[in-house]
């Protein structure tokens, strides 16, 4: 049977356009790398705010890194993970702990890993701006690295009230982001 | 300056059951693309996706999956597309396909699909680094009539 080409939304009339959905900034990597990626002054005219990822480390040998992320500065332990992987032969594997950072969020090559393969993450942040709640991050998160690599779901929660207005992403070992690795966020009304 | 980014691009409903589904011409302004289906399946359980027509070897996959009772993980590689696990019954797929114009890094899709018994977590590579400007669901199975497809585009800052 022959494809069946698709109708561009543009020739559709009344189709949706949603102003719901915003970007609110952008990173992405140059040749030089970066030790860590901030998102500063993050408005609170959202409900809750998306951040989307490709990422790799320009250092380290193989096997995949993890992420973390310090919230408003604070570097306290007052942050909790929970999560669920596989790597595609053995045994999915449960993990969880308190953290002075939320950890485990995603899941990346390294610099010894395949070459131009990077991981991708997306994480919500359901109710960053409240005040009188505790904050949850969850993510879906991985990468192939066709023979090897990781996919998992994870959540992390940030034990304070404060609305968030900053977020600091770094590798677990401290290795730069390499060039091309791009975060985007996002808000949602 | 935050703006509207979320756009839809393209759909297709199908009139009668295919056996593909092509979106071309995806044009390359956005950052990520999300396609989403509601589908059943007329006859097969499985379809591939495939991006700018590649048949080559290029794809491979890790999943991470559970039935209620028992969770598992397992892998393909070197595939000639990422193959789509689809139920009997109606059933939504959201595919997040991220970075997929750019032209210095491999491309990686997340995505959840189900069988009757089985819900997963997929992760799957395409070992190239082409702009994707076409994405075909394809591989044996057809799709029902009535099955909806879309696929947006998000575009950042």
């Amino acid at each position: 049977m022959s494809p069946i080409l698709g109708i561009y939304a543009s020739q559709i009339s009344g189709h949706l356009v949603t102003n719901n959905y915003s970007s609110i900034q952008t990173v992405t990597v140059g040749s030089g790398g970066a030790s860590s990626i901030t998102f500063s002054s993050i408005p609170s005219t959202y409900t809750h705010l998306q951040l989307r990822a490709i990422l790799r480390t320009a250092g380290g040998s193989s096997g995949g890194s993890q992420c973390q992320i310090t919230v408003n500065g604070d570097g306290g332990s007052n942050y909790s993970y929970h999560r669920l992987a596989g790597n595609g032969s053995s045994t999915p594997t449960e993990g969880s702990g308190n953290n002075s950072y939320a950890y485990g969020l995603a899941r990346y090559p390294q610099n010894g890993d395949l070459a131009n393969d990077f991981g991708v993450v997306i994480i919500d942040v359901l109710d960053y701006a409240n005040t009188s709640k505790t904050k949850t991050f969850r993510s879906l998160a991985g990468y192939d690295a066709n023979g090897s690599g990781q996919v998992q779901f994870a959540s992390a929660g940030w034990l304070s009230t404060s609305a968030i207005t900053n977020l600091v992403i770094t590798d677990q070992s401290g290795f730069n982001w390499a060039q091309y690795s791009q975060f985007a966020l996002y808000g949602v009304r | 300056m935050a703006g509207a980014t979320y756009t839809p691009i393209a759909t297709q409903t199908l009139g009668s059951s295919a056996s593909t589904v092509t979106f071309s011409s995806i044009p390359s302004t956005y950052t990520d693309l999300v396609l989403v289906a509601g589908a059943s399946m007329a006859s097969g359980s499985t379809f591939g996706l495939q991006f700018n027509g590649d048949s080559s070897t290029n794809y491979s996959r890790t999943i991470i999956e559970g039935n209620g009772s028992s969770a598992s993980s397992s892998r393909t590689t070197s595939s000639a597309s990422l193959d789509v696990y689809a139920p009997s019954s109606p059933y939504t797929l959201i595919f997040n396909i991220q970075n997929y114009s750019n032209t210095t890094t491999y491309k990686t899709t997340l995505w959840t699909s189900r069988t009757s018994s089985w819900l997963g977590q997929w992760v799957g590579l395409w070992r190239s680094t082409n702009a994707i400007t076409s994405l075909s669901l394809t591989g044996g199975s057809s799709f029902a009539a009535g099955s909806v497809f879309t696929i947006y585009g998000i575009a950042s800052a």
